[in-house]
């Protein structure tokens, strides 16, 4: 059985970190090659602390199943990264961020992970701007911030719609500088698909080479998954189509207990779905809040173009619920009010499912110009996709599955109940408790990357010696292997009726129906019963075309279908377990006015579920949260 | 809508290709062309055919995977988007489409609409970076940039690495995407201290990878889902013959101290 321990460092929260890193053991720089690390995944958060591993000197390997490091998920984040810089004087601290990040999460973050977060955040601007990313600034040479959601201050960094792509290339380029060194090996088209523990230990990983289909093993002294998060399982949402929960889903079944898998992040801001052969759905940056105003009209299925409806008839009811925060209200609540208005029959456009998002009061202020430098690539994404443009008509947005808090349970050391298997980024499910902050996971994905992971994975490694396993004879290395391509076959001879795709839709329907904005005890114990259904059919019925042999894309979507068909099954049983309502995770039973009801008697600990076994269920460890800095309250934006 | 599709299918990157036509009905308005094809590939799943490959994976014009040529146009017929952005209003009923994978000789065959774009990977590898460690970067604002070199640089950053201006190119050239990298450090004053380095070795890279030679005909350009300007290939050749000039090799100092 598993023991939790989350190695929190002792002492009083702001010198947590700085302690921690005194204390801990240190890998001698002569030694640093002889280890070997593995670092599954080159988003920001794999990139980055493959680059700076392999600069200081451990011997790395890196395994992406991209083409190029460059086209990881990371790269489509549109509007910025956090940092308590306090360049705008506007009041801004480490302490503030490190609250705001709490209290956005309602309370279910883990207090020290958090600070060293707010931390570390000011490095990572500079780390970013030496190396070249082109920040917005203003004419006078320093850096320019916008406003995000859930905070009062202006702190959000950005490269204009596409910081995630700046802030990639910025780690891909010290990861292709590392590779041309020779100090990291790069492996692409690279698809994990187990980790192996030998001896209670993380001790490497088994690829299938998506090419070629040959499936192989790897050794190292310790193993890093920066695989990014799982909103997929939901078939829709705005995470690229190949992000999935594979990698972090095996290492679970290896050991690696998951963390709170029902905190899901809806965002409120995406375009609406518009037919049933919808692929995936478009996020419009949370920074569009900023300057336009979200509304329905007051009256019940009003049907009347936007421009028709006056003013004294329009409700903006972020505004009107939340008049501090307004329309930027954090996404759980924002996402939960747009739900409400189309519950109430306010919704507008196709099937009244959508709200406006408002330009035309800041287009009149600040003129279209202004509009357009700050927002234009996302007015022309709009308008590609919607045939409309939000230069002359309201935006019509609906929330979607964006994000996922849930993650591989971690210490603070970024080691799972695995040793020597590290997790980061937005596979992990360190920060963000609850509900993430816009702008956070850029920070935290590049913190775990840049700053925390290369310190702590040296404690770990110097207290291990360097050895090399023979992955073709170690029973660990073959057995793991065999597996890998066993699965493969079984899944290319069930030869049944139907897609791939067809079962992942289907999934995703029953996840967002029961799973989704608001959960309720009788549609998550239906979603109990639908999936283990579900699954059996997939494995008895699903058609896998062509080969193991070469380019297989449908096998590939196969085996991580799979994954979801299991995941699914624990994220309902983990949101019925939670009988209260915290950040996105909304049980209709826990409400009052309309507000989540948390509760914090009962609840306040991270959810960690050990796997037990094929078909049996999960157990239940708890890790309990204790505040000792930020006084626990009911969450206010009004 | 109808419309008739003729696609490119080949098994292999030793095997012989040729393109095969498809009937489709039912095509949406609102469709991208990427979901078409998804709706394509399950016909032909269910009909017990090998679906076609194509690379794709964010559908929102940023990650450069997606590469189709579109009746000899790389991402078809809208200006400044990918094969995903586009959606099917850019066509009308009873249209021919034709579906070829990017063509160069250094974008190797994979599968299908598949090819290996790596060389882009071995090209920053020589030197599209700036070369500093983590940990130790100066405050971020004590490096002055104007709004305008920074909105410069930011216009060539913007590149997605997808590859359409070589598959545009009638020389197959890599210069719009080897330019705007070095265009988006050499503007920087961070880029400075690498620049002439960086011009001759990214150059010369593309060279030993197989792309040709840049003419200026500006297919690149019109091609180029961010609108990348040409402007940057005359900044790349004014750096690389400054820098074939006047570059030497530091020499080793190693022991000196
Ligand atoms: C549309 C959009 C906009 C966003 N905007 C913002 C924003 O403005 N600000 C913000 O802070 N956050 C934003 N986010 C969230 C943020 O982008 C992500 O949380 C973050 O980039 C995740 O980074 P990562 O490094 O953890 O993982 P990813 O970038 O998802 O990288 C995962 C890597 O793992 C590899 N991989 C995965 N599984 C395997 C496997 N089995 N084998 C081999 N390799 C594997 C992939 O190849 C890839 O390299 C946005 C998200 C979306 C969807
Ligand atoms: S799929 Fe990412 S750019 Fe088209």
């Amino acid at each position: 059985m598993i023991e939790l321990n989350s190695n929190i460092p002792a002492g009083p929260v702001e010198q947590k970190w700085d302690k921690h890193r005194f204390d801990m053991k240190l890998v001698n720089p002569a030694n640093k090659r002889k280890y070997d690390v593995i670092v599954v995944g080159a988003g920001l958060a794999g990139a980055s602390a493959a680059a700076t591993m392999a600069e200081l000197g451990y011997n790395v390997s890196c395994f992406v199943f991209h083409d190029s490091p460059r086209r990881a998920h990371s790269i489509a984040a549109q509007g910025g990264i956090n940092a308590a810089k306090n360049y705008q004087n506007d009041g801004d601290s480490v302490q503030r961020l490190f609250y705001d990040t709490v209290k956005g999460g309602d309370f279910r973050a883990r207090e020290a992970n958090v600070y060293r977060l707010a931390q570390v955040s000011v490095n990572i601007i500079d780390q970013c701007v030496a190396q070249g990313v082109p920040f917005a600034r203003e004419y006078g040479g320093l850096l320019a911030n916008r406003s995000f959601g859930g905070a009062q201050v202006s702190r959000t960094f950005y490269a204009r719609g596409q910081t995630g792509q700046q802030l990639l290339l910025g780690a891909y380029q010290a990861l292709e500088r590392q590779i041309a060194l020779g100090k990291v090996k790069m492996h692409t088209h690279a698809e994990m698909l187990d980790v192996v523990v030998v001896d209670g230990r993380a001790r490497g990983i088994v690829v299938r080479n998506l090419l070629t289909g040959e499936v192989t093993a790897h050794s190292a002294d310790a193993v890093v998954l920066a695989t990014g998060g799982y909103g997929n399982v939901f078939f829709l949402s705005t995470n690229a189509m190949y992000a999935n929960v594979t990698a972090a889903w095996r290492a679970h079944k290896k050991g690696a207990a998951f963390a709170n898998p029902c905190y899901t992040q809806i965002h409120p801001t995406c375009i609406p779905v518009s037919g049933e052969h919808q692929s995936k759905l478009t996020l419009m940056s949370e920074s569009l809040r900023n300057d336009g105003r979200v509304w329905v009209p007051k009256k019940q299925g009003d049907n009347r173009a936007p421009s028709q409806i006056p003013e004294s008839e329009r409700d903006y009811f972020l505004e009107r619920k939340y008049p501090s925060f307004g329309n930027l209200a954090p996404r759980d609540i924002a996402s939960r009010a747009a739900k409400e208005a189309c519950d109430d029959g306010r919704g507008v456009g196709p099937g009244g499912l959508g709200v406006y998002l408002d330009f035309a009061e800041s287009i009149k202020r600040l003129g279209q110009k202004t509009i357009s430098e700050r927002y234009g690539n996302l007015f022309d994404m709009y308008q590609r996709i919607t045939d409309e443009n939000p230069y002359q008509l309201p935006m019509r947005i609906y929330p979607a599955v964006h994000y996922t808090m849930g993650g591989t349970w971690v210490d603070y050391n970024l080691m799972s109940t695995v040793p020597g298997l590290h997790v980061i980024g937005e596979a992990n499910f360190s920060d963000h408790g609850a509900n993430r902050l816009g702008a956070s996971a850029l920070m935290q994905g590049l913190a775990d990357g840049y700053f925390v992971l290369p310190y702590t994975i040296g404690n770990y490694l110097a207290g291990v010696k360097p050895e090399k396993v023979d992955v073709t004879t170690h029973p660990a290395f073959t057995d793991a292997v065999r597996a890998v391509k066993a699965q493969g076959e079984q899944l290319l001879n069930i030869k049944g009726k139907r897609t791939v795709d067809s079962f992942h839709k289907e999934l995703g329907k029953i996840m967002w129906d029961k799973c989704g904005m608001a959960r309720s005890r009788e549609g998550l114990q239906e979603a109990l019963v639908e999936i283990p259904k579900l699954r059996e059919e997939f494995w008895r019925n699903v058609n896998v075309p062509g080969s193991g042999a070469s380019l297989n894309q449908s096998l590939e979507k196969a085996g991580r279908v799979a994954d979801y068909l299991e995941l699914g099954e624990l994220m309902c049983r983990d949101a019925l377990h939670r009988e209260e309502s915290c950040g996105g995770h909304f049980r209709v039973e826990y409400q009052e006015d309309g507000e989540a009801k948390r509760n914090d008697e009962e609840f306040a600990y991270v959810a960690a579920w050990e796997w037990t076994g094929d078909g049996q269920p999960q157990r239940l460890h708890k890790e309990p949260l204790v505040y000792e800095n930020v006084k626990m309250a009911t969450r206010s934006y009004k | 809508m109808r419309l008739t599709l003729h696609v490119w299918r080949q098994s292999g990157p030793n095997t012989a290709g040729k393109l095969e036509t498809y009937p489709m009905d039912g095509v949406e308005a609102d469709m991208s062309f990427l979901e078409m094809f998804d709706m394509l590939n399950d016909k032909l799943t269910l009909e017990g055919k090998e679906p076609i490959a194509f690379a794709h994976d964010c559908r929102e014009g940023i990650c450069g995977s997606c590469n189709m040529m579109i009746s000899g146009q790389a991402h078809g017929p809208w200006k400044g988007a990918t094969t995903c952005q586009l959606h099917m209003r850019a066509f009308k009923d009873g249209d021919e489409i034709w579906v070829e994978p990017w063509r160069a000789k250094a974008f190797p065959m994979v599968k299908d609409l598949v090819v290996d774009r790596s060389a882009f990977d071995r090209i920053i590898q020589a030197g599209g970076y700036v070369s500093v460690n983590t940990g130790g970067a100066r405050d971020a604002n004590e490096i002055l940039i104007g709004k305008e070199v920074v909105d410069e640089s930011m216009d060539a950053a913007a590149c997605i690495g997808c590859g359409a201006c070589v598959a545009a190119c009638p020389n197959a050239s890599a210069s719009l995407f080897t330019g705007a990298k070095i265009t988006h450090l050499g503007l920087l004053p961070q880029g400075q201290p690498e620049r002439d380095r960086r011009a001759l070795a990214m150059v010369e890279q593309m060279d030993i990878e197989g792309f040709g030679h840049c003419t200026l005909t500006g297919e690149c350009q019109e091609a180029c889902p961010k609108e990348i300007s040409i402007d940057v290939i005359k900044r790349m050749n004014r750096d690389y013959a400054v820098a074939a000039v006047r570059y030497v090799e530091p020499k080793e100092t190693a022991g000196a101290g």
